[in-house]
This record gives structure tokens, C-alpha cells and sequence, in this order.
């Protein structure tokens, strides 16, 4: 097996040591890796990158705020394996210095504000427990508090097993900030990077109105291995790869991590684009048109904050025509 | 001196007795989940549901045996079952995939849920899979968008919903038909993110550890109630379900009836919203303080 090697800091010593390509074994200055968003200059293989890296990616330089960084991860089943659920949550947060397997707060992604939600890998296998779940939950309810656009960066094993339950339990949480979301009519794109599999990838991420992937990545709910041992079935040699899972119509693109950010950005100006056009009648509700009016007049103005704290709004939901269940049946 | 030590001795025996004790109590709790003379779906639908009309198919290309769905009255009231069936002889079983769906059977339950919506009835699911199905065709067919859609119908719903569990719930496939306003679990059913041999070959890299996996899951009804996970647990007769099957369909018809008698007072809007913030309030974190 061939080695990555990240710089850990910058400006420290001199950066003699090469960083390895997975894939085509070229090997580079990480430096310039680095700067080509982790991704190998000769052959284009995404590395896996994690949370603060693709933070800094996607979101204009200083404008990402981190929120509910204070939730901490307990042990409620009191769980031992082969060592003690807690010591495991402390090794992967000393190796990836980061407090849970999700970093999420508000940013602007090319000048669009978004509610900015990543999933990493590095951390556990970027398994969904209980803190993962009530983030995402956080960010979807302030997504649709605030009229911001969600928008999810997942890289995860699934759930996590040392939860028990309660993390298959943050499936069916996490869908339920997706219809939080889909209610308030709030834009939700989600990027799936290497690899996007298990009960993540059966839940909120899934549910997105746009899913793209990062090239190469592996996207599956059920494994090659799980499914050899099942059926022993022959597996394609490009079983679950965004580039087939893209053929089969899962996914709506998939984006090369350079031109993620547009795209996202894009995807986020279209799908709040709507409305211009709305007459009174048009769309038939109030929820609507109150909602429709007053998110565009925040959006010119880009005084999210402000507007959204401006006594002079109506409360949302109103008279719950346009929201009441009976008039929207289950997709 | 010595006595001090001695206590702690037997302190320690006591606490890795009450450890082989629990091993021992989930791993047979995991057994009876499993055993294959355990009314199946099936049989509760035919205890329960007067004139049961099974309806097939997902509208989309097949019909996955491994979901069965349909209309019937329950208590007198008309409603929408599904339930995912595993069968008992070989035959059965192959019929029915063992209880694991695919993306047709998930969309089958979809398209149900639709209907109970429009019509305003009430729905009923029975939660007894390994698992959903893990075949390439399955795969590239969409499970996971699948099971995740089947969730957010569930979640969207505005009728009552009430999901029982009465054998193996097995991660995101059993959840796919438990997003409901009440979840009931029989004493020996079981519900866990993965199954106690796949835990235990990827945490012990060993399956032989399962009975391990088991315990460290707590997949138990009575391990899953103070979680909130579960609403109630369903006693089985002595033995389990399996050892008088009449018995342990009345009281799950008991605690059926309780709650949708209990759902029947809320509006409509209530009861979606209601659902929504059971599961939101899932799951077991620190570092709150006094922040909202």
C-alpha cells in the first residue's frame, strides 16, 4: 500500500518529503498538491479530504462560522469492543483534531450564504452517532429558520456502531430535517466524496434536491464484501463509483473537485432564483408568497440576519395551507 | 486490609457475572428474534385484519415478495398493513428473500403509504428483516435512495402510523417501514444498526465474537425503551411468541389499539409534527449547558 503525506503545518520544515499518488504512483511536492485542491496533478485522483480542508475549499476565505462545536459525544450503551468507546472517540480526536466526525456552521459559498454541513472521514470513518445527527438537525432547522440553503459534504462509513440504535436512529432523525427543509423550501444540495455509504447514504443525503459526486468516488448502501458473502454474486468492476452510480441516474452530476464550488454555488442561485416571477395566484399560498417575498427582499439585500430579525415579519407557517399534509402527499 | 481486597474481588466476579449473565440473556434474545417458528408477519396479519385485500407491487416493474402489503379492518377500523415476511419452510423463505426487500419492496410500501394518505386510513407495519436486500441489482436499483424515501413518506405522513416490531430489526431496512408515531416491540424482537455477526467481524474482525457484538449493541426491547427509541414493550407468552402464537397476537392487537386510539384524538397536522420531534429528540449528546 502506497503512503499519503500531508504537511501538518505550514512554514515549518523544509518539505523534503514527497506526497505519493494512490492511484498513479506519481509522486509530487505537497505543496503543489495542495494548492490543486488534493488532487494528483498527473492523474486527477481525489484524495480524501477532510472537514477543515473542504470548509476551506468551498467557503469564501473567512466567512465560515463554526456553530454547536460545543456537543460532545457520550457513551450511552457503554460500549467495549476490543477497547472502550470513549478511548476511540479520544484517539480519533487527537488524530484528526477535530471534536466529533462533523464540522457545520454558516458561510458564503461565491457570495451565496449557505448553512455549510461536512462529514469527515477522518474521523471514525466519519460515522453518524448521535452528535452527527443532531448537527445535521441543527443545520437543516437553521437552514430553514434563516432561509439558507443547506448544503451537505458527506464522506462516511454509515452509522456508527458504537451507538447502538441511536445511530440507526439518526437516519430517520436526519430525514426528518430533510422534510424541515423541503417545508420551508429551503435549497439543499449534498456532495458525496469518497466514500458515501451505509445509513448516511440511505438517509438525509440521499434526500438533497441536487446529489453530485467527486470523481472515483465509492457510493454504495451495502458493500462489495457484504454482498459477495450474501449472494456471491460477480460485482462489475466499477461497482459503485459516481461515474456508474451517474449511468444508472442516481446521481445529477459528477463534479471534479475544481469546479465543486461553482457548481454548488450555481445550483444554490438557481434553485432560490424562483419567485420573481410569482403573481399573488401563481403558486396559490401564503406561506408561499409571504415566504417567497420577503426571502428575496433578504437576498438582495444580503442582510440575512438583519431581515430575518425584523419584527415587522409575519411568523412562518401562517394560515398552514400551503404546509398542511393533506394538500402534500408523501413523495 | 484484606477484607477490603476481598470485597473488591468479589465486587469484580459480581460485575463479570452480571456481564456473562447479560451476554447470555441478548444472545438468546437473539435466538428467539430469530427462530423460524415465530409468527411472521403473515400470521399477525391474519389474526389481526379482518378481510384482508393484499395489494401488489410497486406500479414500477415487480412486486418484491419480501414486503406484503394490502387494506383490511382492524378493530373496525379500515387501514393500510405492511409488513416485511420472511417465511418459515425453505420454500417460503426463498419466496419471500428471507425477509430482506429491494428497492421495489420499499417502493411497493411507498406507494401504500400514498395511499393510506388519500384515503385517510390509518397505518399499520410489521418490522421483521435481517436487513435490506445486499445484491448488485438491489444496489443499482436505488436502495438506498429507497430506504431513504420510504423514511421521509413515513415522516410526511398525517395519518396515524404505528410500526411493530416483532422479530429481527435489522438496520436501515427495518427502519425504512418504523418511522411511525408509536414503535412497538415484542420482549424478544430485536432492533439494532447491524446485525451482532457483522459487528463483531468488522469491531472483533472476528463474526465468532457475535454474542459479544450482541450484548455491546443492546438490541433488546427492554434495552431500547429507556432510549426512547421503542414507546412499549409487548410481552410474549412464556417461551416467546412462537410457543402460543394466538396469545401473543392479542397482545400486540392490545397494544395496537391502544395507540391508534390514543393517535385518533390528534388533528392531523399535530400528529405529522409530533412524529417529526420524537425522532428529533433521538440520540444522546453532552456539552448542552444552558445554550438553546
Amino acid at each position: 500500500m502506497t503512503v499519503t503525506v500531508e504537511i501538518a503545518r505550514r512554514g515549518s520544515a523544509p518539505r523534503e518529503r514527497r506526497w505519493v499518488c494512490r492511484k498513479c504512483a506519481s509522486e509530487h511536492d505537497p505543496a503543489v498538491v495542495k494548492a490543486n485542491l488534493s488532487v494528483c496533478p498527473a492523474c486527477g485522483y481525489h484524495q480524501r479530504i477532510g472537514a477543515r480542508e473542504r470548509i476551506s475549499q468551498l467557503a469564501d476565505e473567512g466567512s465560515f462560522v463554526e456553530y454547536w462545536g460545543h456537543l460532545r459525544t457520550l457513551d450511552p450503551l457503554e460500549f467495549v469492543d476490543l477497547e472502550p468507546y470513549p478511548e476511540r472517540v479520544r484517539e480519533a480526536q487527537g488524530a484528526s483534531r477535530l471534536t466529533e466526525a462533523i464540522v457545520a456552521g454558516t458561510a458564503t459559498i461565491a457570495g451565496t450564504p449557505a448553512v455549510l454541513a461536512v462529514i469527515d472521514f477522518g474521523f471514525m470513518g466519519g460515522s453518524m452517532g448521535s452528535v452527527v445527527g443532531e448537527k445535521l438537525w441543527r443545520a437543516a432547522a437553521t437552514a430553514a429558520d434563516e432561509d439558507r440553503p443547506l448544503v451537505a459534504v458527506a464522506s462516511s462509513g454509515g452509522a456508527r456502531m458504537q451507538e447502538g440504535a441511536l445511530s440507526l436512529m439518526q437516519m430517520a432523525k436526519t430525514t426528518c430535517a430533510v422534510d424541515v427543509v423541503n417545508e420551508a423550501r429551503v435549497p439543499f444540495v449534498a456532495v458525496l466524496a469518497d466514500p458515501c455509504t451505509g445509513g448516511v447514504v440511505a438517509s438525509f443525503v440521499s434526500l438533497a434536491d441536487i446529489c453530485v459526486a467527486e470523481p472515483g468516488a465509492l457510493l454504495y448502501f451495502s458493500g462489495p464484501r457484504v454482498i459477495a458473502q450474501t449472494t456471491r454474486e460477480a460485482l462489475p468492476a466499477d461497482f459503485g463509483t459516481a461515474e456508474r452510480n451517474l449511468l444508472l441516474g442516481h446521481l445529477d452530476a459528477v463534479v471534479p473537485r475544481a469546479e465543486l464550488k461553482g457548481k454548488v454555488a450555481n445550483y444554490l442561485r438557481l434553485l432560490k432564483g424562483g419567485g420573481q416571477h410569482d403573481g399573488p395566484e401563481r403558486y396559490g399560498s401564503s406561506r408561499s408568497r409571504g415566504g417567497r417575498t420577503r426571502r428575496l427582499a433578504r437576498y438582495a439585500s444580503s442582510r440575512v440576519a438583519a431581515a430575518f430579525k425584523n419584527p415587522g415579519s409575519e411568523p412562518l407557517g401562517g394560515s398552514g395551507a400551503a404546509a398542511g399534509p393533506a394538500e402534500e402527499p408523501p413523495a | 486490609m484484606n477484607l477490603s481486597e476481598e470485597a473488591e474481588r468479589l465486587q469484580g466476579l459480581l460485575k463479570s457475572r452480571r456481564h456473562e449473565r447479560r451476554r447470555h440473556d441478548t444472545w438468546l434474545t437473539v435466538q428467539i428474534a430469530r427462530n423460524k417458528d415465530r409468527p411472521r408477519s403473515s400470521e399477525y396479519i391474519a389474526a389481526l385484519i379482518d378481510d384482508f385485500e393484499e395489494l401488489k407491487g410497486d406500479r414500477l416493474r415487480a412486486d418484491d415478495r419480501a414486503v406484503i402489503g394490502g387494506l383490511g379492518w382492524f378493530d373496525g377500523r379500515a387501514v393500510v398493513v405492511v409488513g416485511q415476511q420472511k417465511g418459515r419452510t425453505f420454500d417460503e423463505q426463498t419466496r419471500h428473500n428471507f425477509g430482506m426487500a429491494k428497492p421495489e419492496g420499499y417502493r411497493k410500501a411507498q406507494r401504500l403509504f400514498a395511499l393510506a394518505e388519500r384515503h385517510r386510513l390509518a397505518v399499520l407495519t410489521f418490522v421483521d428483516t435481517p436487513g435490506a436486500y445486499p445484491g448488485v441489482a438491489a444496489e443499482e436499483g436505488g436502495q438506498a435512495r429507497a430506504i431513504a424515501e420510504t423514511m421521509l413518506a413515513m415522516a410526511r405522513l398525517s395519518v396515524p402510523v404505528v410500526a411493530t416490531l416483532i422479530g429481527e430489526g435489522g438496520s436501515g431496512g427495518a427502519l425504512a417501514l418504523a418511522v411511525a408515531d408509536r414503535v412497538l416491540m415484542q420482549e424478544n424482537a430485536v432492533y439494532s444498526v447491524i446485525s451482532p455477526e457483522g459487528c463483531a467481524a468488522i469491531l472483533w474482525r472476528d463474526a465468532e465474537f457475535a454474542p459479544q457484538a450482541a450484548e455491546a449493541l443492546r438490541p433488546t426491547a427492554s434495552q431500547l425503551l429507556p432510549l426512547g427509541i421503542i414507546d412499549r414493550v409487548i410481552e410474549e407468552p412464556r417461551g416467546g411468541a412462537h410457543l402460543n402464537p394466538e396469545a401473543a397476537a392479542r397482545r400486540v392487537h392490545d397494544a395496537i389499539e391502544e395507540a391508534l386510539t390514543d393517535l385518533e384524538q390528534m388533528a392531523p397536522r399535530e400528529r405529522r409534527l409530533l412524529r417529526r420531534e420524537r425522532f428529533r429528540k433521538l440520540g444522546v449528546w453532552g456539552g448542552e449547558g444552558l445554550l438553546p
